[in-house]
């Protein structure tokens, strides 16, 4: 018995770290470049639709996420044109980025699906599992592609980020964008490619959501996810190993509240699930000035 | 030929256009939404903008709407003017909506001239403790209070949803809603037959004195001063920790009058979606209103405009009432662009 529901927390922290490692990646890319991006709820709550939208119409779950892709790309272009080409404050885009797709995904969905009694849903992406019929790892294991590409993308964007001239150049402007131009390097244009990825990143997190773990689109499909990434991100202390690390514990964290919940014990869960933003701000407190967020972050780069 | 962008300051005439021409680029790039759902753009703006003003129920729901707004608009031109970036008027707003309903509900029986200021101050001072941590940390650690007032938004909404569905569920129906607070501390209606209230008096009344205390006060003026630049204010001898710790609580506070007045005003009891984004609207009505008090005013009516306008243009041409919220968002977006974009010329070199 308590096997079967510690198979099931850990089969559940994967399954619910995945879009907190997408977006996470998405708003790392994004904040190593100088920018903070409050514009993630928003872009996963496009994503998320987008996503079901494309799947529901075409048929296919790829083409849906492929279109979601695009979205996001499209939201990181917008969040680039007002913050890095205009210098526009970046507190006050990211949540007005926020407001405006989630509203635009929100009438959009009135407009194609009116107010219907049943909620249109679609069949979800198909679960993989490498460890057939071996006990515990089988079922722990049993995840959807995306979950195994999410895990996979934290070395990659790592290597990216640490070991490539596009990282250097990322971090160069993230840290020092005066030095990175007097170096030769257009920090304007690099900045906006940060956005791209970004935006990419945090609307396969919003995809994930609606075609792999929901098959629907909701409201509340978001619920927070984006804040909690923004936290992460700290938490991570900017890098992409902390980022596995910090959503294996949040996402577990979750994992263990729904699991607790389903066994019917008497928790106040609402009350747990505080614990990670608390957790956050301790951190962010105690780490005080050694957190080491890119120093160029919230500062529009103009040359003189 | 070269091009060359130089910053040159635009002339106070010209600013004083932006709000006009920001409303005509919001229509025209929210016209594409219209079009997209086969509707006429410019009849749908008939209905946004000038038919709720035609009749006395909705352009009374203007003021209604723009109630919340003139308050969270306030808290954030408060906190924005000295420079502190409170992201928290959601959480704030929450805290005074939670703190009113625990009041008004013990406030059974009690005359409504003593219970409608208690409303008041709970309102408030709850608010202000929603905002006590962040300021603290920001304060006496340097701790950035984006981050921080923006999780304590989500905080808040756990401890009311737990409230909620524990120890104040509706034994009834089950539903995750409050009792009913005592109608003795229910805000006064100013006008029969509609939902317009006294909390729109005290938003205003709010509105003065903080324009009051931004220009004429010490504490405003010491609050600008570190708005346009702490490390000279530093300099000249400002305490600017002190100082920012003041404006954060009281910008706090004013978002919990907010809420507070929601309850005892127009919902009479506790539901989760008390707020539902009306922390985030005060910030762009406060830009709206290029964070000035007085500017407020107008700038919350034309929201509310555009709130009670989306519900009109959905019942007359069925658009989804969504097309309020991304008109707002956008006209945050492009006014926020126009002030950036004003400061600049192209030259040819």
């Amino acid at each position: 018995m308590e096997n079967i529901f510690i198979v099931g927390l850990l089969a559940a922290t994967l399954r619910v770290a995945t879009p907190l490692i997408f977006g996470t990646l998405g708003e790392l890319f994004s904040e190593r470049s100088g920018v903070l991006n409050l514009g993630i709820e928003g872009t996963m709550f496009l994503g998320a639709f987008v996503g079901f939208v494309g799947a529901k119409t075409t048929g296919s779950l790829w083409l849906g996420l492929g279109m979601a892709i695009l979205a996001g790309v499209i939201a990181g272009l917008v969040m680039s044109l007002l913050t890095v080409r205009l210098g526009v404050n970046q507190h006050v885009t990211g949540l007005g980025l926020t407001l405006l797709w989630t509203a635009v995904s929100l009438f959009g969905f009135r407009l194609i699906f009116g107010e219907p009694s049943v909620m249109p849903s679609i069949d979800t992406f198909p679960t993989i599992s490498p460890f057939t019929n071996v006990p515990y790892l089988g079922p722990i294991f049993e995840q959807r592609l995306l979950t195994y590409i999410a895990f996979a993308l934290i070395p990659i964007v790592g290597w990216v980020i640490n070991r490539t001239r596009f990282g250097l150049s990322i971090r160069a402007v993230g840290e020092n964008p005066e030095a990175a131009d007097a170096a030769g390097l257009n920090v304007l244009w690099i900045r906006t490619q940060s956005q791209m990825i970004a935006g990419a990143l945090m609307a396969v997190a919003g995809a994930f959501l609606s075609e792999a773990m929901l098959g629907a689109m909701s409201f509340g499909i978001i619920s927070g996810r984006g804040w909690v990434c923004i936290a992460l991100i700290i938490f991570a202390n900017w890098k992409a190993v902390g980022v596995l690390w910090g959503s294996l514990l949040f996402g577990g964290f979750f994992a263990l509240q729904l699991a607790l919940q389903a066994t019917g014990l008497k928790l106040p869960y609402e009350l747990l699930l505080t614990l990670p933003y608390i957790v956050t701000i301790l951190a962010l407190t105690i780490a005080g000035r050694n957190v080491s967020a890119p120093s160029a972050m919230l500062k529009p780069y103009k040359r003189e | 030929m070269k091009f060359r962008i130089e910053r040159i300051p635009a002339p106070i005439w010209m600013r004083a256009l932006i709000p006009l021409a920001s409303i005509i680029v919001t229509f025209m790039i929210t016209s594409i939404l219209i079009l997209l759902a086969g509707g006429n753009p410019l009849e749908a703006y008939y209905y946004f903008l000038i038919a709720p003003l035609g009749d006395r129920v909705s352009a009374l729901e203007v003021l209604v709407k723009a109630t919340p707004l003139l308050l969270t608009g306030a808290c954030a031109i408060f906190a924005f003017s000295a420079g502190y970036w409170n992201i928290g008027g959601e959480g704030q707003f929450l805290a005074g909506a939670f703190a009113a309903t625990g009041a008004g509900i013990l406030l059974q029986g009690v005359p409504s001239a003593i219970a409608i200021p208690i409303m008041i101050l709970v309102s408030f001072l709850a608010g202000m403790l929603w905002a006590l941590i962040p300021a603290w940390l920001k304060a006496k650690l340097a701790v950035d209070e984006v981050v921080t007032t923006l999780l304590f938004n989500s905080i808040i909404l756990f401890i009311i949803s737990y409230t909620l569905n524990n120890i104040w569920r509706n034994p009834l129906t089950g539903w995750p809603q409050s009792p009913e607070i005592s109608e003795t501390a229910h805000y006064i209606k100013l006008i029969a037959r509609s939902r317009l209230h006294m909390g729109f008096i005290v938003a205003i009344v709010v509105i003065v004195i903080e324009w009051f205390v931004l220009a004429r006060t010490s504490l405003g003026l010491r609050m600008r001063a570190i708005g346009l630049g702490k490390e000279a204010a530093r300099f000249a001898g400002i305490n600017v920790n002190g100082t920012l710790f003041i404006a954060a609580l009281i910008s706090g506070g004013i978002a919990g009058l907010a809420g507070g007045g929601d309850i005892a005003g127009i919902h009479f009891h506790l539901i989760e979606a008390v707020a539902s984004g009306l922390g985030y609207s005060g910030i762009i009505v406060a830009m709206f209103a290029a964070l000035n008090p007085i500017a407020l005013i107008p700038s919350a009516l034309f929201l509310g405009l555009i709130d009670t306008g989306a519900q009109t243009v959905s019942r007359a041409l069925g658009l989804p009432t969504y097309l309020g919220d991304a008109v707002q968002a956008t006209l945050l977006l492009v006014t926020l662009s126009m002030f950036v974009l004003l400061n600049y010329r192209i030259k040819r070199v």
